[in-house]
């Protein structure tokens, strides 16, 4: 699960984590009152930051042309005008495709002065099992493209997940960013708290990019969390409550919002026909053959290893809802589940949705001859399919023929 | 032979008593396995099926029934807790079927099973089938939730990160009239206690195992280590397929080890790897059987 870049520093200043003073608001209102309360602090430069689940928000554009989903200014009227150009205006970054993203709200933020740029993550090493936390000088870049070019320049240091990060270990990322004096201690403060963030709240990523050394009002170097990045374990929400209450829905697919609550695992593609599978390999191995024979995927949809018929209804209404699609593939195979009770599933789902594009079913495993039967003597018009290749083929070409 | 189990081998059940997990110990029984023991704190004395004693703990199990492995059907927030106690009972082999144990407390088990003689595999597996020799591989053993009859005895191991893509492959094997030694699944999550190349040496190792299938997926870089060594030291014919080819990088696809960041991890990536290692790649998933039959 994603959330926000103002909940991710939230989330991070509860362990202790500096992040720059201010707040996100979602009326001109409320931006004018949060800018005028740093401007009383001191605060001469403010930063304007649209809150959506996608990078690029800098460079991005919205839709009605106004340029850059993050702005600086200097006054608390230039704060709630660009709030309010911002403020339900949607915005197309290069991770939000183009339709864009809402904005629904914006940080609003003091600009401290920025003197030295790091990065900064932690996440899972699934090599060897481990936690990870991984510095680097190059802040405020394209981390990937830095691992690609200079791997020398991201330095990484393996946790005991029994001990978790310990001072030593920060001490030695400190001095691997060529910190000194104080912000040696700054820092180990900072690198504990963003694993300890992580790790107890079971974190599947925290990036901060960039990780900052700033001018405080008052003068002095402070090690801040400019910008922040916080992703969670789906499967470990049950036992965070608070944070499972940060999730922002209207960031997701509503497809994929409404099959959830099938407990149906759809993700919705480009491509032209559907796929309807059992188990996450053959769903994608499903996919892969059907453009492997000229046609293109529209989902990854997997109904799980024992789909009831209100699964596969509901499954046939999502896929549907997909104005691009132009047939669909069901292939199951039927281990412990029984091929004729998946068929008459199938047969109910198609007449109870009124189905009228092309429809292949494969169908392999326990009463498979049975399952068959009943699709070929069904009124509808389904085509059975032997093989996950001579369905793939058979789609594709019904496809192409109807269009 | 066979690698890991076979038809002799004493299997008890961690969460017999649910739902998921009676349902299951009652197929491996149907099909001729070892069910000796089931364990449900709390549920020690009763019977399961009407034949199986439940203990309260495992450590109780494996003295009464001398069970070597341990099939886990436990719910997510208790099956870190149920391998540590399998692992400490002592079993040879724990299998965790569970689906959506929190990556952290996999993290933990791994670190905490340092050193033991236990090997896990799983957790979000389908398990493992070594066949049988009766009527649709009767009499073999069956750990987990696979199909039964689909398989055959004979010489080809199976080992794949996917429950139903094994299924395929194992099923055009057996439609070819071509059995298996052993089938298994190793899981679909970052954290896993087996990977491929652990199961590839075991069938390298194993007489009776002529040929392998490996079954990968986008994401992690456990194919190409795999492919690694098999291109140095595996004396067997190895075909493969890599599913999520048409998969969007940055994606979560249902498995939670199934995801390309940053160009790692990519299908076409780890396909480089099988070519470069000699291994037989499967074109589509419709050809895993075909792929490997040719090279042998």
């Amino acid at each position: 699960m994603n959330i926000h870049e103002y909940q991710a520093k939230e989330v991070l200043a509860r362990y202790g984590v500096a992040v720059p003073p201010g707040n996100a608001v979602s009326t001109v209102d409320e931006a004018r009152s949060v800018a005028a309360d740093l401007a009383s602090q001191g605060h001469t430069k403010l930063v304007i930051k649209s809150q959506i689940h996608a990078g690029g928000r800098g460079k991005g554009t919205f839709t009605d042309g106004f340029q850059g989903g993050v702005k600086l200014c200097n006054t608390v009227d230039e704060a709630a005008d660009i709030a309010g150009r911002m403020l339900g205006n949607t915005l197309v970054t290069k991770q939000t495709g183009p339709d864009g993203k809402q904005v629904n709200k914006v940080l609003i933020a003091a600009a401290e002065e920025i003197l030295k740029e790091f990065y900064l993550a932690v996440l899972l090493d699934r090599a060897c099992s481990k936690p990870v936390i991984m510095v680097s000088t190059e802040g405020g870049m394209d981390i990937e493209e830095v691992a690609e070019k200079t791997p020398e320049k991201i330095i990484k240091e393996w946790v005991n997940p029994g001990l978790g990060l310990m001072p030593y270990q920060a001490r030695k990322l400190a001095r691997a960013l060529g910190l000194t004096g104080s912000l040696i201690n700054q820092a180990v403060k900072l690198f504990i708290g963003v694993y300890n963030a992580w790790w107890k709240s079971d974190g599947a990523l925290v990036e901060i990019n960039p990780l900052c050394i700033v001018r405080k009002p008052d003068g002095s170097e402070s090690l801040t969390a400019v910008d922040a990045k916080v992703s969670f374990d789906d499967n470990a929400l049950y036992r965070h409550k608070d944070l499972a209450g940060l999730r922002d829905i209207t960031e997701e697919s509503p497809l994929e919002v409404e099959a959830g609550k099938y407990d149906l695992n759809y993700i919705k593609l480009d491509g032209n026909i559907a796929c309807l599978v059992n188990g996450a390999g053959l769903a994608m191995a499903t996919m892969d053959i059907i453009q492997y024979y000229g046609g293109s995927p529209a989902n990854f949809l997997d109904v799980g290893g024992g789909a009831s018929k209100e699964q596969v209804t509901a499954a046939f209404k999502i896929i549907l809802s997909d104005p691009n699609v132009e047939g669909i593939l069901v292939n199951i195979f039927g281990g412990i589940m029984q091929c004729d009770i998946i068929a008459s599933g199938i047969l109910a789902a198609v007449e109870e949705t009124g189905l009228s594009l092309p429809l292949v079913v494969r169908l392999e495993g326990t009463n498979v001859a049975q399952g068959k039967k009943l699709i070929e003597e069904s009124t509808l018009d389904v085509i059975s399919a032997d093989s996950l290749a001579d369905a793939a083929q058979k789609i594709a070409n019904a496809v192409k023929q109807a269009s | 032979m066979s690698i890991l189990v076979n038809s002799d081998t004493r299997i008890l059940v961690q969460g017999i008593t649910g739902s998921f997990g009676g349902r299951h110990a009652q197929l491996s029984l149907a099909y001729g396995s070892q069910v000796v023991a089931g364990v449900t704190p709390g549920k020690g004395g009763q019977k399961f099926a009407e034949t199986v004693p439940v203990f309260d703990t495992v450590a109780e199990a494996v003295a009464e029934t001398g069970a070597t492995v341990s099939a886990i059907f436990v719910p997510p927030p208790f099956a870190a807790d149920a391998i540590l106690e399998a692992v400490d009972a002592g079993v040879d082999l724990v299998v965790a079927i569970t689906e959506g144990i929190p990556v952290n407390d996999m993290v933990q088990v791994k670190a905490a099973m340092q050193g033991s003689k236990t090997r896990l595999i799983g957790p979000n597996c389908p398990g493992l089938v070594t066949p049988g020799e009766g009527k649709d591989s009767h009499g073999g053993c069956r750990i987990g939730i696979a199909p039964g009859y689909i398989h055959k005895k004979g010489h080809i191991g199976v080992v794949s990160r996917s429950g139903t893509l094994t299924y395929e492959a194992v099923w055009q094997l057996t439609t070819r009239g071509v059995g298996q030694s052993t089938c298994v699944g190793i899981g679909g999550d970052p954290v896993n206690g087996t990977s491929h190349l652990d199961v590839i040496r075991m069938f390298n190792d194993d007489p009776d195992t002529h040929g392998i299938i490996m079954i990968g997926e986008i994401g992690g870089s456990a194919e190409e280590e795999a492919a690694a060594w098999i291109k140095d030291n595996c004396k067997k014919p190895v075909a493969g397929f890599i599913a999520g080819a048409t998969a969007p990088p940055g994606r979560r696809m249902g498995h939670a080890g199934a995801i390309v960041s940053g160009g790692q991890g990519t299908a076409e990536a780890k396909k480089q790897a099988f070519r470069d290692a000699g291994i037989g790649v499967a074109e589509t998933p419709s050809d895993m059987a075909d792929t490997l039959l040719k090279m042998m």
